[in-house]
């Protein structure tokens, strides 16, 4: 049997003492479309981080494809959040998408031809090549997060890891970046995605994890997307919940 | 010119000049990782805090190289250490660690009273260049060079994304340290030159003025480097000529250059930012 692309054990992470993250275990196989949706504060960017080993957790195993994370971590591609950025960095936006080649070029090597042209033909994936000697503050923010995809697919990676990629995105951005992610999906890749709305998640995945600090729920997105498990992790947000259409 | 005959004629002015041109430099191609990483206030720290690192070498009787390495390295770790482990904001922990270094130095070359002359080494007295110090100068320059030019990947990733930096496999904790090494190393072979006070300024404002200039980090690079290299050759000229300080007349060669590159340059100055407003809203009358 294939190793499943993360399996987590009783993960906890805190701040200083403060539970973000409480006894989250589930197991994810390859090839799925998965998003982690809850309310604000809910731990979800914290969860990703925690997973992929950038901050120190309390308790927990993660095994991604099997194996430790830092056995693999070259077949993981993370997007971060659109305000971690610089965007007065002083970067063109091909050299943003070439530092994707980065982790599969030696010590002291340097890109050559071939990434270069590698890198541009992610940004045409991503429908940006025409701005590749632009530097990158001067894009909108769909335009941005597109070309921070381009830098994820520059990676060839096998599991991807997005924080709220549709922040501050236009509707075009935001479908052409679905499309992409369901596409690496139908290539057997995972895709992870931290999501804040939760009007669309039904539509943009096929799993979903609902957490609230614990995990709430895991499943298809069938499963979860049921007004009696998202009220679990939504309590005293029902405004919200009126206005995406459920009824209480 | 007679600066230009000076040069010629005295061997003191020409360790001087090459010294000087040495630090322009490094000063250019360190500060510009300094103030991508906003870490322009800690660069102010390490550099003042190599004082009780020189004082305690000369105690010893071993280079001050040495020394204010280790001191320096030191109180970049004790910042860290202070601003993760409470709720203190780093630039406060800078702010209490790098004057706690200093004051330790200045008390230790007080208790000494060596021939150590303080003043030379808060405000620089480069036309006191010895052969000796033109040397470590230039080695220091060598190994800073090499190691930006050699791990200039790991640099650019930890400056922009350090967090896909972490994600892929990059000791980026490790990589600050080691940024802060040569940070220091760049402090001690400015400190003939500009002197400790003022090593902020050739760090800082060479490498703003550039990044006023490119939107490519090796072309700031080339042009911070270019831009202290300047400042140097003007400061010590001034330096020279009006018997001035020369770590004062470098640094406010600099600073000059900033102010032109402020308002003259031409995607990101104040001059052409405004006109472009101007015509834009005269266009909509």
């Amino acid at each position: 049997m294939k190793d499943p692309a993360i399996s987590i054990q009783d993960l906890h992470v805190s701040y200083f003492g403060n539970e973000a993250v409480t006894g989250v275990s589930l197991s994810v196989n390859t090839g799925n479309l998965v998003g982690i949706i809850g309310p604000n504060g809910a731990g979800k960017s914290t969860f990703l981080k925690a997973m992929l080993n950038l901050i120190p957790k309390d308790k927990g195993a993660v095994k991604v494809l099997g194996k430790p994370i830092t056995e693999v971590r070259k077949s993981i591609a993370y997007v971060p959040q659109r305000n971690d950025i610089d965007w007065d960095f002083p970067i063109t936006v091909l050299d943003a998408v070439l530092i994707g080649t980065y982790p599969h070029l030696k010590l002291f090597r340097r890109p050559k031809k071939k990434d270069k042209e590698w890198a541009m033909e992610c940004l045409q994936r991503v429908g940006m090549q025409e701005f590749s000697k632009r530097q990158i503050g001067e894009l909108s923010g769909g335009q941005q997060q597109r070309v921070f995809l381009a830098r994820a697919l520059a990676q060839k990676a096998d599991l991807f890891f997005l924080d709220e990629p549709f922040v501050g995105v236009d509707v075009s951005s935001e479908e052409t970046i679905v499309n992409i992610l369901k596409e690496l999906c139908r290539q057997g890749k995972t895709v992870i995605v931290v999501h804040h709305d939760l009007s669309k998640a039904n539509d943009y995945f096929n799993q979903l994890i609902l957490l609230n600090k614990e995990l709430i729920s895991f499943g298809t997105v069938e499963e979860v997307f049921k007004p009696e498990v998202i009220s679990k992790a939504y309590q005293g947000q029902f405004a919200f919940m009126n206005e995406i259409g459920v009824s209480l | 010119m007679a600066f230009i005959e000076a040069v010629m004629q005295y061997g003191f002015l020409q360790k001087a000049l090459l010294t000087s041109v040495m630090v322009g430099i490094i000063c250019g191609v360190i500060g510009c990782f300094i103030i991508l990483r906003g870490m322009a206030l800690m660069g102010d720290a390490i550099s003042h805090a190599v004082l009780p690192g020189i004082a305690i070498s000369y105690m010893l009787g071993v280079n001050f190289f040495f020394g204010a390495v280790i001191s320096g390295v030191i109180t970049a770790i004790a910042i860290g250490f202070v601003s993760q482990n409470s709720r203190i904001k780093h630039d406060t922990s800078i702010g209490i660690m790098f004057t706690a270094a200093f004051a330790s130095g200045i008390i230790i070359i007080t208790m000494l009273k060596s021939s150590t002359d303080l003043y030379h080494i808060l405000f620089g007295n480069v036309l006191a260049v010895r052969s000796s110090d033109m040397w470590i100068t230039l080695g220091i320059s060598l190994i800073v060079l090499a190691a930006v030019y050699l791990f200039y990947k790991e640099l650019l990733v930890t400056s922009f994304d350090p967090t896909m930096g972490a994600a892929y496999g990059l000791p980026v904790r490790f990589i600050h340290y080691f940024l802060m090494t040569l940070l220091t190393m760049v402090t001690v072979a400015s400190l003939q030159t500009v002197g400790i006070v003022l090593v902020v300024a050739m760090l800082i404002t060479p490498a703003a003025a550039a990044y006023l200039l490119t939107e490519r980090l090796w072309m700031m690079i080339f042009l911070a480097s270019g831009i202290g290299v300047i400042s140097s050759i003007v400061g010590l000229y001034f330096s020279f000529t009006y018997n001035l300080a020369s770590g004062a007349t470098i640094v406010i060669s600099s600073t000059a250059i900033f102010i032109l590159v402020f308002l003259f340059s031409p995607k990101h100055g104040l001059i052409w930012k405004t006109l472009k407003v101007k015509k834009k809203r005269a266009s909509l009358v």
